[in-house]
């Protein structure tokens, strides 16, 4: 069988698998399609809510930014940030929201705020964060299809959709709950069976979180190889370059940590557990199972940044041929994902930190996690497992997204807002066609990509920080906050971050309309602007309770609401 | 509305909720904003196996421990429930 047939197979399995979960987990009422009923166990949540997390970036992506562009201890802000977000939601957000007991994150804003204004703000808010992270998911199906199944990326971003379609609006979060968990076990064996084979064969260490900091064939320490190497090539120290600065470096991670905290997307999976005390225990088994990607990503970073630099480079001044250089890197020249360009003719690829003399003019961050098993030289049903494992990641995350999506516009703006006397029956007709739209609107998205989808990143958590997470705090914290403080606090923090990340990248990220430049001297205190989701929050705070000190405090009732969901018992 | 003795309980609760909350806060900075940013350095010349300390706690150490402190978590909050009574009754 070649590798395309095996694939085929491997990835129309995984696809059979979701399919057959749709048609047996029906949604039949509104409480099962918004959170499943509140019966899933806290640690099928925790799979489920690993896999809604660990997007296509996470699975594709987050490998080569720490091995390649944040060259090594500089990457570690995203596995700090997008793991200790954790921490927080199982602490200050996930177990009182679930006592709040309904169905959405703007549905509590507005609660808690006594406020439609509130309310609106929360749904702008969410969308705009989950538009611009469900962009990259369909685009990760698209790539995932056209590079493993050589169809073209529309094609398979029409399957991606078509399968999402299917479980999402026929299950609502019931028939995405069970299809994550499925998704889950496929990208967590698709992520470290190649891991194990790679730090097998540089370390003898079949785990990889030892293998990393195992000894080489060689007797050195894989990291000390790796550091001594990266520097005779004239890049900086892998295990202690900086990214930016320390102040960049620790903001950058807050504001992942609170971004995760805040998005919406993740928040409602813990509605989905029967109890208060479950949500806790299923936050920590989510993090269990986002940490065994999460742990196994810094290893395939290293390893795989090592490998390739001794297949350039076998020995210190020996450089690979042109005419030699293996298979898989000419298979993936063909991509485009690697380039070479013998710049001084002389038949070999030199590989340095020096723009004018560095030979592999392109080395693409998602080299890292697509040709591990290539280079590692695994059997085909490996790299089969790499796709579907891939597109489980992008097909998860994407599902998650459109259902925070949809029932910001069904029960939020529909139910509560502007039509409150639609039954039952007519609420759940409408979250289905919202889902339906929602598909299609990110269907369409993934086909015709916006200028700013590439600052999908940036946006989404900047954003969830900067906005969201501060009026749940508070609102839980404070018994206070007012309805004023926090629509302006929102707006305010929502206005600062978007401002600093348009005027260094471009007003909706189209090229030429930044206005103060992109780049470190013009950067606020040096952090920049993926990492200033930690600055709108502290504004946002600040305008919150400026505010309230000057308005007339909520009334009774909302008092009463902030009382009542602190403990888990009913009065 | 609860009567005072109840809205007693809550108070307890939510003092020691807050009080551990502070605790588990404080090493979850510890651990990754302390350890892993901002006194990386001076752990960085710490050898760990073949780990520098610093980048150790920096990729692998602190989600260690953040799995372990939403556990604590949710024990010490599911005994203090249980001890005051105010946990929910088995659905």
């Amino acid at each position: 069988m070649t590798l395309t047939e095996t694939t085929y197979w491997v990835v129309g399995a995984s696809f059979a698998i979701y399919i057959l979960i749709a048609i047996r987990a029906r949604a039949g009422t509104t409480q099962e399609f918004y959170v499943a009923g509140k019966g899933i166990h806290p640690v099928a949540n925790g799979m489920a809510t690993a896999a809604d997390w660990m997007s296509a970036a996470s699975f594709i992506s987050m490998a080569g930014l720490i091995g390649l562009s944040y060259n090594g201890y500089g990457g570690s802000v995203f596995l700090m940030g997008w793991t200790g977000g954790y921490v927080i939601l199982a602490m200050l957000i996930a177990p009182y929201l679930r006592k709040y007991g309904k169905f959405t994150v703007p549905e509590f804003i507005g609660d808690r705020y006594y406020s439609d204004t509130a309310r609106v703000v929360a749904v702008i808010c969410l969308i705009i964060c989950s538009v611009t992270y469900v962009i990259g998911q369909m685009k990760g199906i698209g790539v995932a299809f056209s590079r493993f199944l050589e169809t073209d990326y529309e094609t398979g971003l029409f399957s991606g959709m078509v399968i999402v379609f299917f479980y999402a609006v026929l299950g609502g979060m019931k028939g995405i709950t069970y299809t994550q968990i499925a998704q889950f076990c496929v990208l967590i064996f698709a992520y470290t069976v190649p891991a194990i084979f790679i730090s097998l064969q540089l370390t003898g260490q079949p785990i990889p979180q030892l293998g990393l900091g195992s000894t080489l064939a060689d007797g050195t320490y894989l990291l000390q190889k790796l550091d001594q190497t990266l520097l005779d090539l004239g890049f900086q120290e892998y295990t202690t370059s900086v990214r930016g600065s320390t102040l960049n470096m620790a903001a950058f991670t807050a504001s992942l940590m609170i971004g995760t905290a805040g998005l919406p997307h993740v928040i409602i999976r813990f509605f989905t557990v029967p109890t208060v005390s479950a949500a806790r225990t299923s936050a920590g088994w989510a993090l269990v199972f986002i940490a065994i990607l999460y742990t196994t990503a810094p290893a395939v970073a290293a390893m795989a940044r090592l490998n390739i630099v001794q297949t350039l480079q076998p020995e210190p001044g020996q450089h690979l041929a042109i005419e030699e250089r293996p298979q898989w890197f000419r298979n993936w020249e063909r991509t485009g994902l690697l380039g070479i360009e013998d710049k001084n003719s002389d038949g070999r690829i030199q590989y340095n930190a020096n723009p004018d003399t560095n030979e592999l003019v392109k080395l693409d961050n998602d080299i890292l996690v697509l040709a591990n098993p290539e280079i590692a030289d695994l059997p085909h049903w490996v790299i089969a497992l790499v796709a579907a494992g891939g597109l489980a990641a992008a097909l998860s995350t994407a599902a998650g997204l459109l259902l925070a999506i949809s029932s910001a516009i069904s029960h939020d703006l529909l139910k509560r807002t502007f039509m409150p006397q639609i039954s039952e029956r007519q609420e759940l007709m409408a979250s289905r066609l919202a889902m339906a739209a929602a598909v299609l609107g990110a269907g369409y998205l993934g086909l015709n990509p916006p200028g700013f989808a590439a600052g999908t990143v940036a946006l989404a958590f900047g954003l969830a920080a900067s906005s969201l997470f501060p009026a749940l705090l508070l609102g839980i914290f404070s018994k206070r906050v007012t309805r004023e403080g926090a629509v302006l606090g929102m707006l305010a923090g929502l206005t600062v971050t978007l401002t600093y990340v348009f005027q260094h990248k471009g007003i909706m990220f189209i090229p030429g309309t930044q206005f103060l430049g992109d780049m470190p001297p013009n950067w606020f205190l040096g952090i920049e602007p993926n990492a200033f989701g930690v600055v709108g929050a502290l504004v946002n705070f600040a305008v919150t309770l400026g505010v309230t000190r000057v308005t007339s405090p909520p009334p009774p009732e909302v008092q009463a609401l902030v009382e009542e969901i602190r403990v888990p018992v009913s009065s | 509305m609860p009567s005072e003795h109840a809205a007693q309980l809550r108070e307890t609760y939510w003092r020691e909720n807050r009080r551990w909350m502070l605790i588990l806060g404080a090493v979850w900075f510890l651990v990754s904003l302390g350890c892993g940013v901002l006194w990386v350095e001076p752990l960085n010349q710490i050898q760990l196996g073949g780990f520098k300390l610093g980048f150790w706690f920096a990729q692998q150490g602190s989600i260690f421990v953040f799995i372990v402190l939403i556990f604590v978590y949710a024990r010490v909050m599911a005994r203090l429930e249980k001890r005051l009574g105010l946990g929910e009754s088995e659905a």
